[in-house]
């Protein structure tokens, strides 16, 4: 699904990414935790190739594709989705227009049929279920007034509807109350599948919990600087990140 | 040809006119001869040349106004022709082959079919297509409600009671440098006129004038929606027009009688100039309305087009709990300049007034909202509220404000909110990596940002009116 060897990254002439390899195979689940500024978000921002985020060597391939190479929303079409840590307002531009805009896109690309009003809109119905969002926020604008949680489920329902082959979630968990980090993590649960991978970002091994990963790395100073499994995550929990840290050094 | 005519070309020819009265066309230059021989032309009423002379006089005194923030050389008014018949059957293309491929292209990004296309071009079709029994049919249903829809150089035969005691009543002659020069060389327009207690049972297109599209760079138009009426009335058309004639100057005037409503929306998409400025047409418009008793008038316009747009679509509220409406979008792209906003004249009690105004730039251009709001001393319990929102694309644009408000009755109330925002990266990255490629996306945020403005707009209107931003748009990002 993705390989990516030996990334090196910067943002602003700055690097931030430095020499950062990682497999993650069709059906995965890898968690990746790491201290404030570590550089989590930007790897995310990398993969999916927002602009100002410069990969300076390194290699990422992405289903048998140079990922480097390919526009943001190539990326996107191919099947590649961030959910976003701080998710943007578009003011008067409907969730619903938004949304039937990225499927087409994605379908068209993949060379499925584009779906009739009525199909989509069924689609987006049950969406919104799942993720327990009233079906009047299909037709608010893009998270215009949503509060915090509601623009992480959001985020989610997103997801469900692109129907994306490699998930990465940016800490779609904080800031959610106990019962919509279940709804959450029920959506990604719901949509695990042997050819849909999940790069799933978080401070919280509660998360864990709910969406259990295959792997656990651990990120500091734009470094994979301990890779384990399950367990890793309880020991973090525990122990903070400083015991690594020292181990690295 | 009328004895008048060929005496005035005598005239002209001793005067050192040179003047082919075949050709239909004018040489450049204005004077009084000039002014008699477009009315002669339109073998017009003594009444209408003596009204068009007057007009003439005043403009003679009048200077051309510097105080929009627009710049463009000056315009030499004796360079132009003011009178210039349709182009002939010969002369017009003879198939859509023969017509520029930009202009084809951006018809069928629009999704004009084809013989509308072949209409639009000015092409010269043989077989009169479908829409000529459409224009039939569309007539005898007016006809029907007793709706008069026709072009003013015949409501001048027809229905001189009418012309006579309306035009010229909203914007005088001597209202400003512009008006008055229309008033003097007026080309042609429409007139409409809905009786009494009437609902205008369709909207009024002036898509509809087919044999009247070419109606001249001096426009003219007159609505009068008497006691209880109600109309909705369409001024131009999504696609885009190209016209030889760089000045555009239009007058439009609108009279709400008691208890009267008029919606007049506009999609103004004129030629804009290339991208780096060359060419383009300067549209120079006055357009007001009065509102008496319980009567409203409410503006909408989408303004894409011209070099220049010099514009104030204004309400004279003059009836007790009248109300005026202005909602607008303003797009400039390239070198593109506009100043454009309203006028709110409150001169009723309770008189209410709303203006939403939205501007976008993008290139090079300029985009400034003007508007006044005026309450009246007479104007006891009147409120006026003002939403001006500018939207910048780029950072080599530029966006301006202008509100006036002159209050002159301590009840009144007046609102005016505004706000600047742009197009952020973080927007256009969350289209991107939903899978829309960057022109889709700021459009898409663009047609966000024009929302309120597009529900005001007929419904076929309103889809149109978005695909043309996203046309008007192309190449202000990456
Ligand atoms: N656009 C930017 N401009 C300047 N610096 C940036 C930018 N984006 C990231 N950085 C810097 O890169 C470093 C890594 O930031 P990043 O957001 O990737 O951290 P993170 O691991 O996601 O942290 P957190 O857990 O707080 O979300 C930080 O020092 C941050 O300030
Ligand atoms: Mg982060």
């Amino acid at each position: 699904m993705l390989t990516i060897k030996d990334l090196c990254a910067s943002v602003e002439d700055k690097e931030i990414i430095r020499q950062l390899s990682l497999e993650v195979k069709p059906g995965e689940i890898h968690a990746i935790m790491g201290p404030n500024g570590a550089g989590k978000s930007t790897l995310g921002n990398v993969l999916s190739g927002r602009p100002g985020y410069e990969a300076t060597s390194g290699t990422i391939d992405f289903k048998g594709l140079d990922l480097l190479d390919m526009d943001p929303e190539i990326r996107a079409r191919e099947g590649l989705f961030l959910a976003f840590q701080y998710p943007v307002e578009i003011p008067g531009v409907s969730n619903m227009e938004l949304l039937k805009a990225a499927v087409d896109a994605r379908r068209s690309h993949t060379g499925q049929p584009e779906l009739s009003a009525i199909d989509f809109m069924k689609m987006a119905r049950e969406a919104s279920k799942a993720v327990d969002l009233d079906q009047s926020f299909l037709k608010r604008g893009v998270n215009e007034g949503f509060s915090g949680g509601e623009k992480k489920r959001n985020e989610i329902m997103q997801m469900m509807l692109m129907e994306p082959s490699l998930c990465i979630l940016d800490e779609t968990d904080s800031g959610l109350d106990i019962d919509a980090l279940q709804v959450v993590a029920r959506g990604v649960n719901a949509m695990r599948s042997p050819d849909r991978s999940f790069i799933v970002v978080t401070h919280y091994q509660r998360l864990l919990d709910f969406i259990v990963p295959d792997y656990v790395h651990v990120l500091a100073n734009g470094r994979i600087v301990k890779s384990g499994d399950k367990s890793l995550a309880l020991e973090l929990e525990a122990k903070g990140y400083s015991w690594l840290e020292d181990e690295v050094a | 040809m009328s004895e008048q005519v060929e005496q005035l070309i005598r005239k002209e020819y001793a005067a050192g006119f040179h003047t082919d009265i075949e050709s239909e066309t004018l040489p450049p230059g204005l004077n009084e001869d000039v002014i008699r021989f477009i009315s002669a032309k339109k073998n017009e009423p003594e009444w209408m040349l003596e009204w068009r002379l007057k007009a003439y006089k005043i403009w003679l005194t009048m200077e051309e106004p510097e105080w929009a923030h627009v710049h463009y050389p000056e315009i030499d008014f004796q360079s132009i022709s003011y009178f210039s018949a349709p182009k002939s059957y010969e002369d017009r293309p003879k198939s859509l082959d023969e017509v520029d491929p930009d202009l084809i292209e951006t018809y069928n990004k629009l999704g004009i079919p084809l013989h509308e296309q072949e209409m639009l071009a000015g092409v010269a079709v043989d077989a009169v297509f479908d829409s000529v029994s459409v224009v039939t049919t569309y007539r005898a249903k007016l006809e029907e409600a007793g709706v008069i829809f026709c072009p003013i150089s015949e409501a001048v035969h027809r229905f001189p009671d009418l012309v006579k005691k309306y035009l010229g009543s909203v914007v005088p002659q001597r209202d400003n440098y512009y008006s008055a020069l229309n008033c003097a060389v007026f080309s042609d327009g429409s007139f409409v006129y809905i009786p009494k207690g009437v609902r205008c049972p369709m909207e009024l297109s002036t898509y509809f004038r087919i044999n009247e599209m070419n109606t001249g760079q001096f426009e003219r138009t007159l609505i009068i929606a008497d006691e209880g009426s109600h109309v909705s009335y369409l001024e131009g058309c999504t696609a885009p027009q190209r016209d030889e004639n760089q000045l555009h100057a239009a007058v439009v005037e609108l009279i709400a009688l008691d208890n009267a409503e008029i919606k007049y929306s506009t999609v103004q998409n004129w030629y804009p100039g290339d991208e780096n400025g060359k060419g383009g047409i300067y549209n120079f418009v006055t357009k007001r309305g009065i509102c008496h008793t319980r009567a409203k008038i409410s503006w909408t316009q989408v303004e894409t087009g011209s070099a220049v747009t010099w514009k104030y679509p204004s309400c004279i509220l003059k009836g007790d709990h009248s109300i005026g409406e202005f909602y607008s979008v303003a797009l400039t792209n390239n070198h593109q300049q506009a100043d454009t906003g309203t006028k709110m004249i409150h001169l009723g009690k309770n008189t209410k007034s709303t203006i939403i105004s939205k501007g976008i730039s993008a290139g090079k251009s300029q985009n400034a909202y003007r508007g006044l709001v005026r309450m009246g001393s007479s104007a006891a319990g009147a409120r006026n509220y003002t939403q001006c929102d500018s939207l910048l694309i780029g950072d080599r644009c530029g966006a301006h404000t202008f509100p006036y408000i002159e209050s002159a009755h301590p009840s009144a109330i007046v609102e005016h909110e505004a706000t600047t925002s742009k197009v952020s990266d973080d927007q256009m990255f969350l289209c991107q990596q939903r899978g829309l490629d960057p022109e889709k996306a700021v459009s898409m945020i663009v047609n966000g940002f024009c929302r309120e403005v597009f529900k005001q707009l007929p419904m076929e209107f309103a889809v149109e009116a978005g695909k043309l931003l996203e046309v008007s748009l192309e190449g202000s990002v990456g």
